[in-house]
């Protein structure tokens, strides 16, 4: 099962953070990574701008409206996501637990994934676009 | 396992800058008195060091902080009856019930109030540019005295005369505290945009010195903070794109011993890859609303020069067009000089050349005038001239690093010699 960890903190701290802070919780995490990737289990990972640098499109009305900003005005935003292969809801927690030894704070939302199409989505999937 | 470092001493201070400008901000509303709300706010930080080790970190910690600053603050004062009780602070970290009601409330109704007031305060129209940045690097930002004296390399002591002068005049000033309008509101926001980017020209003039090329980053926190207070302000987005595609370069625009590496030069490999995303995605956003303003262009001409990969790929057409409306939008001889460089890649050094010299009498005194001109002249072959202008440049220098630049062109003249 494809599981999406989806990391959510603070924007103001983290971006608070000095650059040797950044720089030591990036090398935190890609220790959990590189563990998650020699096992095969690991999928993409991203880390976004912030929100300042977001825009939104709403679809409640035709033509849908365009907003500057985030689509939800929140105490913690969306910093970024994993995607992880993990047998279990367990198996993708225990891996959560890993990244937040790593990286204190904030909160991680494990999502299950209902479609994943990787790299062979163009080829496979043509005539369905 | 065991978490590590949400009561690691750096963790809480990141925690206590990020929470400064909303806490310090509704401090002043309560306190109405600059330093009766950055005391409370300093007495509330010290509490939090030794409470939330202990405790854990709280759920908000703004709204602790303001909770506890509140109460440190009036417990100094003795005006408890007058206000509300509040419950004493060692109970507050697990105050979950008391503390959700208060963040709703500072983040529905005041938070952006409160932190526009500050800074509006710090850029008071009164003070003049060198107090709205001192202030507002103390106040909103949390800098010591200290680390602002040294980034603008006066004494302790005539920083704290400078800071303590800023306080007094805006106490004088009688501040409204009420939400200013929106009218009043969009003037001010020019003036606290020009302040933002004031304290980032302090860090990014200053080169590679540590001390003050941290202001940069301290500016970007700011525009930041700023651009989500008015996330639809195209001109807001623009000052914070500028900012980060100027910070971008700022690794690769030093070499090893401090020397100014010009642009054509510098190892792009170098430049902040994160940063110019941000800032490109922000220029895309502000151009949308078109409303363009000094900022936005500027950002845009900076924008251009962060998608060519080299120097040659470098878009001085569009750079042109960019400097001619900004020249248009708000016409200054620094902006012409500015739009010389980029017609002497277009139309070559002779048409630069006669672009800046009705220039001559107003920018006498401005070393990249010489230093502009002197180029222009070398390109020529005019070497003469060249060595001219470049003496004055040198006279001019603001920096070791301006002088050593122009003295390389002058042993490049030499050799050609």
């Amino acid at each position: 099962m494809m599981y999406a960890i989806l990391c959510y903190h603070e924007e103001d701290v983290v971006c608070s953070w000095s650059q040797e802070q950044d720089d030591a919780v990036m090398a935190k995490l890609a220790v959990v990574q590189e563990r998650l990737v020699k096992a095969g289990k690991m999928g993409a990972s991203l880390r976004l701008l912030p929100t300042t640098a977001a825009t939104t499109l709403r679809k409640t009305q035709e033509p849908p409206l365009v907003i500057d900003g985030p689509f939800a005005e929140t105490k913690e935003q969306l910093l970024g996501f994993y995607l992880v292969d993990a047998d279990d809801l367990d198996g993708a927690l225990a891996i959560a637990r890993d990244l937040a030894a790593a990286n204190p704070g904030g909160a991680y939302e494990i999502r299950p994934v209902g479609m994943f199409f990787p790299d062979q989505r163009t080829a496979d999937r043509k005539t369905g676009t | 396992m065991t978490t590590p470092a949400l009561t690691d001493p750096d963790w809480i201070s990141g925690t206590l800058t990020a929470a400064r400008p909303q806490a310090v901000a509704a401090l002043l509303r309560y306190f109405r008195d600059l330093d009766t709300a950055e005391e409370a706010f300093q007495e509330a930080c010290l509490r939090a060091l030794r409470a939330w080790p202990v405790n854990g970190p709280p759920r908000d910690p703004a709204a602790w902080l303001i909770l506890v600053g509140r109460n440190a603050a009036l417990d100094g004062v003795r005006k408890r009856a007058r206000h509300d009780p509040l419950p004493p602070d060692d109970q507050l970290s697990d105050l979950d019930d008391a503390e959700a009601p208060l963040a709703e409330r500072l983040d529905n109704s005041h938070y952006r109030d409160d932190v526009l007031r500050l800074l509006f305060i710090c850029c008071h129209p009164e003070l003049p540019a060198t107090q709205q940045i001192a202030l507002a690097l103390r106040i909103v930002s949390g800098l010591t005295v200290k680390e602002i004296a040294r980034a603008f390399l006066v004494s302790e002591a005539a920083m704290e005369q400078r800071i303590t002068r800023a306080k007094g005049r805006i106490a004088r000033a009688d501040v409204p505290f009420e939400a200013p309008g929106p009218v009043e509101r969009a003037e001010r926001l020019g003036t606290v945009a020009a302040m933002v980017y004031l304290v980032f020209n302090e860090g990014y003039s200053a080169g590679g010195e540590p001390s003050r090329a941290g202001l940069c980053d301290d500016a970007i926190r700011l525009g930041r903070l700023l651009l989500r207070l008015f996330p639809t302000e195209p001109e807001i987005m623009g000052l914070v794109a500028l900012m980060l595609l100027q910070h971008a370069r700022a690794t690769a625009r030093f070499d090893g011993d401090g020397r100014a590496i010009l642009l054509d030069r510098q190892d792009r490999s170098k430049w902040d890859r994160e940063r110019i995303a941000e800032g490109l995605a922000l220029i895309d956003k502000a151009m949308r609303h078109r409303r363009p303003g000094a900022y936005q262009i500027q950002a845009a001409v900076a924008g251009l020069h962060a998608r060519a990969r080299t120097p040659e790929e470098t878009d001085w057409m569009q750079i042109d067009a960019l400097y001619a409306a900004l020249e248009f939008l708000q016409p200054s001889p620094v902006i012409t000089l500015n739009r010389a460089v980029a017609v002497s890649k277009v139309k070559g050094a002779e048409a630069a050349l006669a672009m800046i010299e009705p220039l001559t009498p107003q920018l006498s005194g401005y070393f990249h005038f010489f230093g502009a001109r002197g180029a222009f002249l070398l390109e020529l072959g005019r070497h003469q001239e060249a060595r001219i202008a470049f003496d004055r440049a040198i006279a001019l220098a603001n920096t070791p690093a301006e002088a050593e630049h122009i003295r390389a062109q002058l042993d490049l003249i030499q050799s050609r010699a």
